[in-house]
């Protein structure tokens, strides 16, 4: 069994780390440190830890203001209430001046579980990738988060980091380079390509197992950055394997697989067929139940994959 | 420094001819807060126009962003850009936006317009000062009607937890909104007993465009707690036909009203 460690502890730690390297760092939470891992950060910092109590505008404003005198924020809180409720301050307060937040959002997607639609995120890809100026990042595993906490306290401008509640299998080795805007290609393959993000990218690798096993050759993708997205990574896999299925833990409006096919129209037409919610909220249960029960499993990923094969 | 009076009254002769020469834009409300803003940027803060990003000055922040026309005239007579510039304000390819954009206008501190926002960021900043052991101040100000963003109240409660006593939000208090009188509207009185409530030093300015009175208020700042200056004032001030009311709130004057307006202000000079 790999190591396990969910995108939410890695942020947490990733955080502190960051804190001894950079004073500027500062870090803001909405009653919600012990959930985002914030607290890591809070304990090793504590005055350079703000709690802005349920109030997650008045948060996102605070860390604007922060920004505006050259601090670092990192602003989190559940998916769900910072790029929803707080979707307006993000875009009038923090994008639109262009200023130097980091939006690191956690809980986001179904697998919040038994809290239920209220609490799960399908939109919050969809909401960020709209506004001008959002960097987009969600990470595969606790390796790549650190590695885009990193990257995105390095870069000069507003980033939404989308984070996630479950333990995920570790992807990466500590040697990988993340870049913003650049994929990552974790299997060659020439029958279709898997583009996949957040948790999505391990339930890929098992799909490409078993289309292994079917004799078929499918090349999987990590696409870590949503915005500004790689679009050679499209183009070069449309060409060379003609059939593209897209897997995401989000609304299939708006997300990944609508900014892969925005490239695909544009640039280098081929077949394309998305993993996702199919445009519905979520509900109780567990995790795993729910990846289930809305159709985000290995075996959707893999009759995905035949349908896209079928329609080149 | 120049006598106030009469900076006041060149940025409400400003106000008038930016607003007009855009056909768009928010009258009342800046005239309202003429002279906060004139006491502030001439007398009060620690700025210097050829050094608008000095990490070491005192930061303004304009929650009620539509006053763009009184933070821009006060720049521009202050000397941060050029008074031809206000004559692009509200024009396509202009720095001075509709509501006041930080990223392309000197001595603009913080992009505002969308209501209830700018308070949230001026604490942000107040906090960024004590951290790094400066002692700049932050300055706000903020509409009567903004007070009815739920957001405002989040930030004031935020605020007096954190004992952010380098913050001092000026309550531009003119009793009116786009729809009618606040009261009539989504009344936010008693103002005074919601920010004391909140842990804040409340000032109350009976006449929010006496100089003194401003002056006096300002030195009423205390240890351990944020600072509002609630300012009851009379919107569209110094415009007979503009005073008071709330028709005024986001129309532009025509060239009759505006020449009628500028006369009026002449004849005052530095007298209000």
């Amino acid at each position: 069994m790999a190591d396990m460690i969910a995108t939410r502890a890695a942020y947490g730690n990733a955080l502190a780390e960051l804190g001894k390297e950079n004073e500027n760092i500062v870090v803001l939470d909405a009653d919600l440190s012990k959930s985002t891992n914030t607290a890591t950060f809070g304990k090793e910092f504590p005055k350079r830890h703000f709690n802005c109590g349920i109030a997650e505008q008045n948060m996102m404003g605070i860390a604007a203001g922060f920004a505006a005198t050259g601090k670092i924020p990192f602003a989190s809180t559940f998916a769900m209430f910072g790029a929803g409720r707080a979707f307006e301050v993000i875009r009038n307060s923090i994008a639109y001046p262009k200023l130097n937040v980091k939006i690191a959002l956690t809980h986001s997607g179904l697998t919040v579980g038994e809290d239920g639609a209220t609490h799960q995120s399908v939109e919050d890809l969809s909401l960020m990738r709209s506004i001008p100026n959002m960097v987009v990042l969600c990470p595969a595993d606790g390796v790549e988060t650190k590695k885009m906490v990193k990257a995105a306290a390095e870069y000069n401008g507003p980033v939404y980091l989308r984070l996630g509640r479950p333990n995920l299998p570790v992807l990466f080795d500590e040697g990988y380079e993340f870049e913003i805007g650049k994929a990552a290609q974790l299997k060659e393959g020439n029958d279709v390509t898997i583009i996949a993000t957040g948790i999505m990218t391990s339930t890929a690798m098992e799909a490409q197992k078993t289309l292994e096993a079917e004799g078929i050759s499918a090349r999987v993708i990590n696409m870590g950055t949503i915005k500004p997205l790689d679009e050679d990574a499209v183009v070069k896999a449309a060409k060379e394997t003609k059939a593209i299925v897209t897997a995401e833990e989000h609304s299939i409006i708006g997300g990944l697989g609508s900014a892969v096919a925005e490239v695909l129209v544009k640039k280098e037409f081929a077949p394309l067929e998305m993993v996702g919610i199919n445009d519905t909220f979520g509900e109780s249960g567990t995790p795993d139940e729910l990846l289930e029960k809305y159709g985000l499993t290995a075996k959707d990923i893999v009759e995905a994959a035949k349908k896209a094969i079928a329609r080149k | 420094m120049a006598d106030l009076k009469v900076v006041a009254n060149n940025i409400r002769q400003s106000i008038i001819k930016q607003i007009s020469n855009a056909k768009s834009g928010h009258p009342g409300g800046s005239l309202s807060g003429v002279e906060i803003m004139s006491l502030l940027y001439f007398e009060v803060m620690n700025n210097d126009p050829k050094d608008p990003k000095n990490p070491d000055r005192d930061r303004f922040v304009m929650s009620k962003g539509h006053a763009s026309p009184l933070l821009y005239a006060t720049l521009a007579e202050r000397g941060y850009f050029g008074k031809d510039e206000l004559m692009t304000f509200r024009k396509i390819n202009s720095k001075l936006q509709g509501h006041p954009d930080m990223k392309g206008v000197p001595g603009v501190d913080m992009s505002t317009g969308s209501l209830g926002q700018g308070l949230s960021a001026a604490i942000g900043m107040a906090m960024a000062a004590r951290m790094d052991k400066k002692d700049y101040k932050v300055y706000a100000l903020v509409g009567d009607g903004e007070l009815q963003e739920g957001m405002i109240w989040e930030a004031v409660m935020a605020a007096g937890h954190y004992y952010v006593d380098n913050l001092v939000a000026f309550i531009d208090y003119n009793g009116l909104q786009i729809d009618g009188k606040i009261c009539d509207v989504m009344g936010p009185e008693p103002i005074d007993k919601k920010f004391e409530a909140f842990n804040w030093n409340v000032v109350v300015v009976e006449d929010g465009h006496d100089m003194d009175e401003l002056r006096e208020a300002l030195k009423k700042t205390v240890f351990g707690k944020p600072t509002a200056i609630i300012c009851k004032t009379v919107k569209g001030k110094g415009v007979s036909f503009m005073e008071d009311q709330a028709g005024w709130h986001g129309s532009a004057p025509n060239a009759d009203q505006t020449a009628q307006a500028l006369k009026e202000l002449e004849e005052l000079g530095g007298t209000l």
